[in-house]
């Protein structure tokens, strides 16, 4: 059955042709985690492209920070609805990342410190889509939102952009991360509103 | 209020299934599948007539101020059947266009009956806490599940001394307590220690100075405004504080902890510090969602 | 982040289980740990429940609530134990 709530309407929703079915806009910034938020010390940080057979590029935080990085203006979207236009970030394009790197496998598996896990399309993370971004706003990336670097693949829901990622291992299937393998989609794409698996 | 933690928000509307005209009785899970030590269980909400994860439908009785930004509703609901104290119910609201959000607020009563109290702190950015203090009204329906949760809870069967350490609004399920202890003229022991940011933050005020007694310590802290001539300078709690005013470790008394998160966490160390054991101390935090 | 007790999930697992869960032990995968579901740290601003023992921090178990269904993850629990 279920009863309408006199009086009640959930959170302002709006027509806006930039935000995909279900999404509402907001002006903060919401900071969603499943777990502690890792301090990670730029001294010890490190990220790593590996194809399966160990790491086959590293790049430390002044490696990384020497690599050409672009300016980022996107709109996010996160899976539980909420969405925010015009967000400014700088990071390091994943086309510059994987520029070195030969693989034949077509899907990747996103880490992070602290243990979460994302599956991304590798042709979603090249060919100008993706970042590993390191400042949002022109401030260096909080630690709650993923600092000091996170994946930034804004064309698919928010969770497969993995705060605090240390690594992207190249995988012959598309096998499921963490949300993935709990009940979200395998793919995310916000426009076809792909939420669940 | 507490715990409006396990929160769910949903844009389309419920599907088909999630009806109970038929009145069927679907209480089985099944294992959709298994992957290394995991174990994954789906399933469609239960939905039998009896259980404690149906939703009822309750009717506002009546709203009272508690502070500036909380207020006390309560509501009647038919086959509620009472609760133990310090339990929670889940509340759900469903926008016209299907939209529903659901959270969890403690029960500020306690005992048999259909009638239940709640008492709502208002977030500001909130979605759900800012309807259900400013616009909800007595005859308004509201959906509700429960009584949830059978372990922070306390039974007037219960001997040992008591202990209760309630932050802001976390006053709301150990008030629940103190009132079937009152109610139940258990013997045993209770002490209450009551942190707020000033007077005008306190809830049931005058009943909880109605119950204070020799049986019945009451401590208060008040962490930025204390009331006139109050001899203590406002601060917040701390493990000295803890140590002389709440019941000693050697007393073995169950201690009930309920609060913002950050507060909860502090309080909990401290008390298994000053040599509570972990066991004995049950702790409900609430977060900033609602 | 913040996170809540294990209390905050009763609502979400009386949709499965007719039980009182919260009240369930529930060994660690992880270390070991056995403790009832109701002292477990849930991280609930998150697309699902995250339930992580409270004594390694491992993941336990998630709660993911479509519009349709409600789906419960256990990868960290290799037992749980409620008393009838």
């Amino acid at each position: 059955m279920g009863i309408f709530t006199r009086g009640f309407t959930g959170r302002a929703r709006e027509q806006n042709p930039n935000l995909p079915p279900g999404q509402f806009l907001t002006e903060g910034f919401p900071v969603l985690s499943a777990g502690p938020t890792p301090r990670i010390d730029t001294a010890t940080w490190e990220f790593t492209i590996s194809t399966g057979a160990g790491a086959v590029q590293r790049w430390n935080w002044d490696e990384f920070m020497a690599l050409p990085s672009e300016e980022i203006a996107t709109d996010i979207h996160c899976v539980t609805r909420w969405s925010k236009l015009g967000t400014t970030w700088r990071g390091v394009s994943l086309d510059t990342l994987f520029a070195g790197v030969e693989t034949t496998n077509e899907y990747t598996m996103v880490h992070s410190y602290g243990g979460y896990t994302t599956n991304v399309p590798l042709e979603d993370l090249t060919g100008g889509k993706a970042w590993v971004a390191f400042e949002f706003d022109g401030e260096p990336l909080a630690p709650e939102h993923g600092g000091p670097a996170r994946l930034l693949v804004p064309h698919l829901y928010f969770w497969k952009s993995a705060k605090w990622v240390r690594g992207i291992e190249t995988t012959s299937d598309d096998d499921p991360g963490f949300w993935e393998q709990n009940g979200y989609h395998l793919y995310g794409d916000p426009w076809r509103e792909q939420r669940y698996s | 209020m507490a715990i409006p933690g396990v929160s769910s928000a949903t844009r389309e509307a419920r599907p088909a299934h999630d009806r109970r005209e038929t009145g069927a009785r679907v209480t089985g899970a099944h294992v959709a599948g298994t992957r290394e030590t995991g174990t994954q269980v789906t399933g469609a909400p239960a939905r039998s007539g009896r259980s404690v994860g149906d939703w009822k439908l309750g009717v506002v009785a009546a709203t009272r101020a508690e502070t500036p930004s909380a207020r006390s509703i309560l509501i009647d609901v038919p086959g509620w059947g009472g609760n133990v104290a310090g339990q929670h119910v889940d509340v759900r609201l469903t926008a016209p266009d299907g939209y529903t959000a659901v959270r969890s607020y403690s029960v500020a009563t306690a005992g048999a009956g259909d009638r239940i109290e709640l008492a709502v702190d208002k977030l500001p950015t909130g979605e759900v806490s800012p309807y259900l203090v400013e616009e909800l009204e007595p005859g308004d329906e509201l959906e509700l599940r429960g009584p949830l949760g059978g372990w922070f809870v306390w039974r007037p069967t219960q001997p040992e001394p008591v202990q209760l350490i309630a932050g802001g609004s976390g006053i709301v399920p150990l008030m629940a307590m103190l009132r079937a202890h009152a109610a139940s003229g258990s013997a045993a022991p209770f002490r209450l220690l009551y942190s707020v940011r000033a007077p005008e933050d306190v809830f049931f005020r005058d009943e909880l100075e109605a119950l204070s007694s020799p049986s019945l310590d009451i401590t208060w802290v008040y962490t930025r405004a204390a009331p006139v001539g109050w001899t203590t300078s406002p601060g917040r709690v701390t493990p000295e504080l803890l140590a002389a005013t709440t019941l000693p470790a050697r007393d073995a008394p169950m201690v009930f902890v309920c609060g913002p998160t950050a507060f909860v966490e502090s309080v909990a160390t401290w008390l298994v510090e000053i040599g509570h054991p972990a066991a004995s101390v049950k702790t409900e935090r609430f977060g900033g969602l609602s | 982040m913040t996170h809540l007790d294990g209390n905050a999930l009763a609502g979400a697992l009386a949709e499965l289980f007719l039980g009182d869960m919260t009240l369930a032990t529930g060994t660690c995968a992880g270390c070991g740990d056995e403790a009832e579901l109701a002292r477990a740290m849930v991280y609930a601003d998150a697309p699902g429940l995250v339930v992580r023992c409270s004594r390694c921090g491992d993941v336990l178990m998630t709660v993911v609530r479509s519009p349709a269904d409600t789906r419960v993850s256990m990868p960290g629990i290799t037992i749980l134990t409620l008393l009838r």
